[in-house]
């Protein structure tokens, strides 16, 4: 069986995956999302506290992926629960950095001003500085979504969802029939999914960035 | 809090202060001291703002003139002391209401780029909860105000804006819902000489009709000359050198510090500084063009003329004794068209300009609305010049 042959048979399966993989990152990088902007939100005013929050991130940053999902087994079990917590962890770190780089990079004149006419801190953060920081933490979010979508394929390790199965069944079996093929579909799913990704990064980039700071 | 206050001050017939006050700002005894710093920033500081008025906060960098300036919203606390905006205990407020009516101009304009020149403007009537149609209608104003026609730059972003437009459009927000008082940190500084002159003459304009209350810092002592109606030069620990007005400060130097700061070339500043409203004015008869002939002729007197006024008592037309000869019944349109008027605010130099300029020995002033005030003449001007030497001498003498 050649390759194409191969993702005919396994289409509808190849879809499914597919599918799996691409919802499992969106869901993940929203949460992180979320999650990191409300972290940098809180510690950006403080270097200590940024400094805390950045080298927490990157601390969790630098548990290979393999053993982080082996060590959620134990609290998490097999399935999906360790494979999301694993991705939003990871996401967090690009997502909280560019989070606080943003933050204080609104130029201070432009906040003195916004405070000098009388807007209140949460309309400042809401009105000025979150507006303005946009774009580098939309960055932040992609990167995290490129990473999401590489450690996504290795979740199947603890049978987590998405295109890792996959490549995972191919390099277990190798040698054997449709062992390479396997790897492969997995492989350049996750490509083509990232790819899709970031054009989509480039479009939500495009619309949500106001045209005065547009680039 | 917000909107509980009942003279919140965002109508224009509340925004102006009590006729009777006529404090527009008030420190009193305002000292800043930062922790770990053995000097204060701003130190016992009592420093009175007349409503209507320009005062010029005019220092070296480190004089603490920024800091005194940004004591008055509350951009900084102050350690003690106590501080009154339009009548009001500006410490017993809350600090972002207090801001929100007091207009506050930066240098660079401080315009937010990812908003369009419309929305900049908008911002503070917007947190006042004004109406849109409201917003939109006070935006089209100003706009037309600071000479930025609304269709054409409504919707541009600052970036798409030269800096002088872009600190016309930081005036225009300044004075979106028609703050009593005005707060000016440089605002003037970054632009080149030609486009700054320019912004300079269009605030004397603008505050020729809206009689706004302005704390104005700047570093350039031309500059405080040409603004400001009084001048508080300031040295280290915002200490007031001297309080006074352009010409007092020119003729009569409080300390050698002022003098140092000042410089020469008294004569001529006297001319380019002071302004027209400052000296006494002549009066020459008066006449309309529905007057009798007659009734005008015997007006005239020793000064063989009168300036003929429309009915809303603009200037237009000189008329001698030689025009009225042999008329009967009204003036009607003889006479000479007065040439452009000066304004209260021109400086006495222009007026000079003028007048050598002029065919007619005289020149009209006029005030707000382009109504008649009075003339000058080359003798008011002569004699105000050694008016003001004379009382400066006698001050001097005094001191």
């Amino acid at each position: 069986m050649n390759f194409w042959e191969y993702l005919r048979s396994r289409q509808e399966l190849l879809v499914f995956e597919t599918w799996q993989h691409a919802s499992m990152v969106f869901q993940c990088v929203v949460a992180a999302l979320l999650l990191g902007v409300a972290v940098g939100v809180l510690v950006y005013r403080s270097p200590r506290l940024s400094g805390f929050a950045t080298g927490t991130a990157g601390a969790v940053f630098t548990i290979p992926s393999l053993a982080l999902l082996g060590l959620l087994i134990t609290p998490l079990g097999l399935g999906v629960a360790p494979s999301v917590v694993a991705l939003t962890l990871y996401s967090l770190l690009p997502i909280v950095r560019n989070t606080i780089v943003g933050l204080n990079g609104v130029d201070r004149t432009l906040v003195d001003a916004a405070r000098g006419i009388g807007m209140g801190r949460g309309r400042i953060l809401l009105r000025v500085e979150l507006p303005l920081a946009w774009p580098v933490i939309l960055t932040g979010a992609r990167v995290a979504t490129q990473l999401a979508m590489g450690i996504g394929a290795i979740a199947a390790y603890v049978s987590g969802p998405g295109l890792g199965e996959q490549i995972f069944s191919g390099l277990g079996r190798l040698g054997g029939a449709n062992s390479v093929n396997m790897t492969l579909a997995g492989t350049l799913g996750v490509i083509v999914l990232a790819l899709l990704f970031d054009g989509c990064f480039l479009v939500i980039g495009r619309l949500t960035t106001p045209r005065g700071i547009r680039a | 809090m917000p909107d509980s206050s009942p003279d919140a001050p965002d109508s224009p017939a509340a925004g102006a202060a009590p006729a009777t006050d006529r404090a527009g700002i008030e420190l009193i005894n305002v000292t800043k001291r930062y922790p770990g710093q053995k000097t204060p920033a701003v130190d016992d500081v009592t420093l009175t703002v007349p409503v209507g008025e320009i005062v010029v906060l005019l220092g070296p960098s480190g004089s603490g003139k920024t800091t005194t300036m940004r004591l008055i919203n509350r951009l900084i606390e102050p350690t003690s002391g106590k501080i009154t905006v339009a009548g009001r205990d500006a410490l017993g407020l809350n600090p972002t209401e207090l801001r929100r009516h007091i207009g506050y101009v930066i240098q660079d304009a401080g315009l937010f780029p990812h908003m369009t020149v419309a929305t900049n403007v908008g911002l503070v009537p917007q947190m006042l909860k004004w109406d849109r149609k409201r917003i939109a209608d006070r935006v089209d104003e100003l706009l037309d105000l600071v000479d930025l026609p609304p269709d054409q730059y409504r919707d541009r972003y600052p970036r798409e804006l030269s800096g002088g437009q872009r600190q016309r459009v930081g005036v225009a927000r300044a004075l979106a819902a028609d703050p009593p008082v005005m707060l000016m940190d440089e605002p003037f500084g970054a632009l080149d000489p030609i486009t700054r002159e320019h912004l300079q003459d269009s605030l004397l304009h603008l505050q020729d009709e809206l009689g706004k209350t302005i704390v104005f810092v700047t570093h350039d002592i031309n500059e405080a000359l040409k603004l400001g109606d009084r001048i508080a030069i300031l040295d280290k620990g915002s200490r007031i050198a001297q309080f006074g007005t352009p010409q007092e400060i020119l003729l009569n130097p409080a300390d050698a510090y002022v003098e140092q700061f000042i410089g020469g070339g008294q004569a001529m500043r006297l001319l380019r500084f002071s302004r027209v409203a400052d000296v006494p004015l002549q009066q020459v008869p008066e006449a309309a063009p529905g007057d009798d002939a007659d009734a005008v002729r015997d007006r005239l007197g020793d000064t063989g003329f009168a300036v003929v006024l429309d009915e809303r008592r603009r200037p237009v037309r000189w008329i001698t004794a030689a025009n009225l000869d042999g008329v009967t019944g009204p003036v009607g349109e003889r006479g000479e068209d007065v040439a452009d008027p000066i304004r209260g605010r021109n400086t006495l130099q222009q007026a000079l300009e003028t007048l050598i300029q002029s065919d007619h020995e005289c020149v009209p002033v006029v005030g707000r609305g382009g109504v008649y005030q009075g003339t000058v003449t080359l003798a008011t001007v002569q004699n105000a010049i050694r008016e003001m030497r004379r009382t400066a001498e006698r001050a001097g003498a005094g001191a």
